[in-house]
């Protein structure tokens, strides 16, 4: 065991470690937001058209509270969709995996529905829905289901057919089958399908909001861009891209936890 | 409890007569897998099946265990006919089909919790078999981090642990290297000296056919059907001595020549 487990490395080895891993791409960003400084402060551009980073760190903050107050309206309605899409589309994977009428049937019209642009819907949403939560919550559902029921569903028919005969050989009933094999051997699709998922139902929520709303970072952009507070309107794209990458990290911290069997194999791929 | 689980496993007689299976196609055509067998196992005999690619031999393997239906005929295991899988029964795939997320031991101890066997007692077991073919120290480790031998050992050591009367072997060892593979038969002939289960091995390589088996079956192909019945009584425990015996040498030639004359090999 000794020679096999690694010793824990010490603090410093890995602060080295994690810049000689992205220290090239700390550099790349760090050049551009430089050299974007400098070309806005050399050709006097207005900040209307082309506010410089920094203009944009000092907007964000300033309006520190009010982006925080639209940022959690945004992340409330991208959590809810996100949730009702995890509730709706893995019951619908098991159902299309188990069920001839739902794998001839409901799949193929799920296939067929994802052709039609989400976002073409919202109108019609805010339609039915009204100006509240709601029409944001439904977009960023539509929009997040497919790609988590599609990775489900072939996460859950990826068990070989050796595996099967295996544990039936065992006398396994098809519910300890489901829970010993078919579902653990789905969770790396499954997880693979959540994560797009998220990125998907970020969008939705912000398209959302763009069509009708009162609250929001989408809102907030609308209305910075029709005063012409093209900070705001910056400053709120950067909230939003890190709240996109915070809930996009928060699956992936999931998914370590719940699968570390599978961080070993990917080690091992490395 | 039956009374296997007490003492030493015992193997269990395996009766096959009349055995036929054929499929149907997508076409809605027949196809012939297999046509009359006739085999009778005796209790803890190890049987090994040689034949050319689709002669049947996983086909036979499959009707053994229960898990597909013969076509027409009966099979025994035991005393009791085959109807649906058969409780008594292990499998080897040459696909070691380990779960990724479970740890060596946890491996080993599935058909423990899915036939709730008495979980004090075969974790012990477990933990000696996995001794036994040289993984102590691997139990809480991932399959991902095992070699290809380890892992095929680790599938083995899952059979073993529920005292099968009858263990079914298909091509165990097909994807490993040479050397693993020498080294596998060997682990496999010291445990099936150990626990006498009756063993049914399925394999491509006539000479590990011949080094490990009481009796080997040659079958023909399409249909199936039993060509050669190939008795071997070399002394045991058998090694890298024996394949220089002459009487080694003799069974390997006769199985080969079959193969010539089906068409399977040709010298020229």
């Amino acid at each position: 065991m000794t020679t096999l487990a690694a010793a824990p490395p010490s603090s410093p080895t890995r602060i080295t470690a994690w810049i000689g891993r992205n220290g090239p791409v700390l550099a790349i960003v760090a050049i551009i937001f430089a050299a974007w400084e400098a070309a806005v402060v050399a050709l006097r551009v207005p900040d209307y058209i082309l506010p410089s980073p920094s203009a944009i760190a000092a907007k964000i903050a300033g309006s520190w509270q009010l982006l925080m107050v639209n940022a959690f309206v945004t992340l409330e309605e991208i959590l809810l969709g996100f949730a009702l899409s995890v509730a709706v589309a893995i019951p619908l994977a098991i159902a299309v995996v188990y069920s001839r009428i739902f794998e001839r049937v409901a799949f193929p019209f799920m296939v067929s529905l994802q052709t039609i642009p989400k976002v073409a819907l919202a109108p019609i949403l805010v339609m039915w829905l009204g100006y509240g939560i709601m029409p944001k919550v439904m977009v960023a559902f539509l929009i997040s289901f497919f790609p988590i029921v599609i990775n489900s569903v072939i996460g859950m028919r990826s068990a070989e057919k050796e595996m099967i005969y295996l544990v039936q050989s065992m006398g396994a009933s098809e519910l300890t089958t489901f829970l010993k094999i078919r579902l653990p051997k789905a969770l790396p699709s499954i997880f693979g399908g959540l994560k797009v998922g998220m990125g998907q139902a970020v969008v939705g929520a912000t398209v959302g909001e763009f069509i009708a709303a009162e609250r929001g970072l989408g809102y907030l952009q609308l209305i910075s861009q029709v005063r012409l507070d093209t900070p705001l309107l910056f400053a709120a794209v950067v909230v939003l891209s890190a709240l996109g990458v915070l809930l996009f990290n928060a699956v992936v911290l999931v998914e370590r936890i719940a699968l570390p069997w599978s961080r070993v194999a990917t080690e091992i791929a490395e | 409890m039956d009374a296997q689980s007490a003492g030493p496993a015992a193997g269990v007689p395996i009766g096959i007569a009349g055995v036929a299976k054929s499929y149907r196609t997508a076409r809605g055509g027949e196809v012939e897998a297999l046509a009359e067998i006739n085999l009778a196992i005796a209790a803890g005999e190890f049987v090994s099946v040689v034949g050319p690619s689709g002669c049947g031999k996983s086909t036979l393997m499959m009707l053994i265990s229960g898990l597909i239906p013969a076509t027409s005929g009966m099979i025994t295991v035991g005393s009791r006919p085959v109807k649906g899988a058969v409780g008594n029964v292990a499998i080897v795939f040459q696909r070691d089909v380990l779960l990724d997320w479970r740890t060596v031991l946890a491996n080993v101890l599935l058909p423990v919790e899915i036939k709730k066997l008495d979980p004090v007692v075969h974790r012990q077991k477990a933990r000696d078999l996995l001794r036994s073919v040289g993984l102590a120290e691997f139990e809480d480790k991932y399959p991902g981090e095992l070699s290809g031998g380890m892992r095929q050992r680790v599938a083995i050591c899952r059979a073993l642990v529920q005292d099968p009367g009858l263990l079914l072997m298909d091509e165990p060892f097909g994807a490993l290297d040479a050397l693993t593979r020498e080294q596998m038969n060997l682990d496999l002939q010291r445990m099936w000296l150990r626990d006498r289960n009756t063993v049914l091995f399925i394999t491509h390589s006539i000479e590990e056919a011949v080094l490990l088996s009481d009796r080997v079956v040659v079958m023909s192909s399409r249909p199936g059907r039993v060509a050669d019945i190939v008795v071997n009584d070399l002394p045991r425990p058998r090694g890298a001595h024996t394949r220089s015996e002459p009487r080694f040498v003799e069974h390997v030639e006769r199985i080969r020549r079959h193969f010539l004359a089906l068409g399977v090999l040709s010298e020229t």
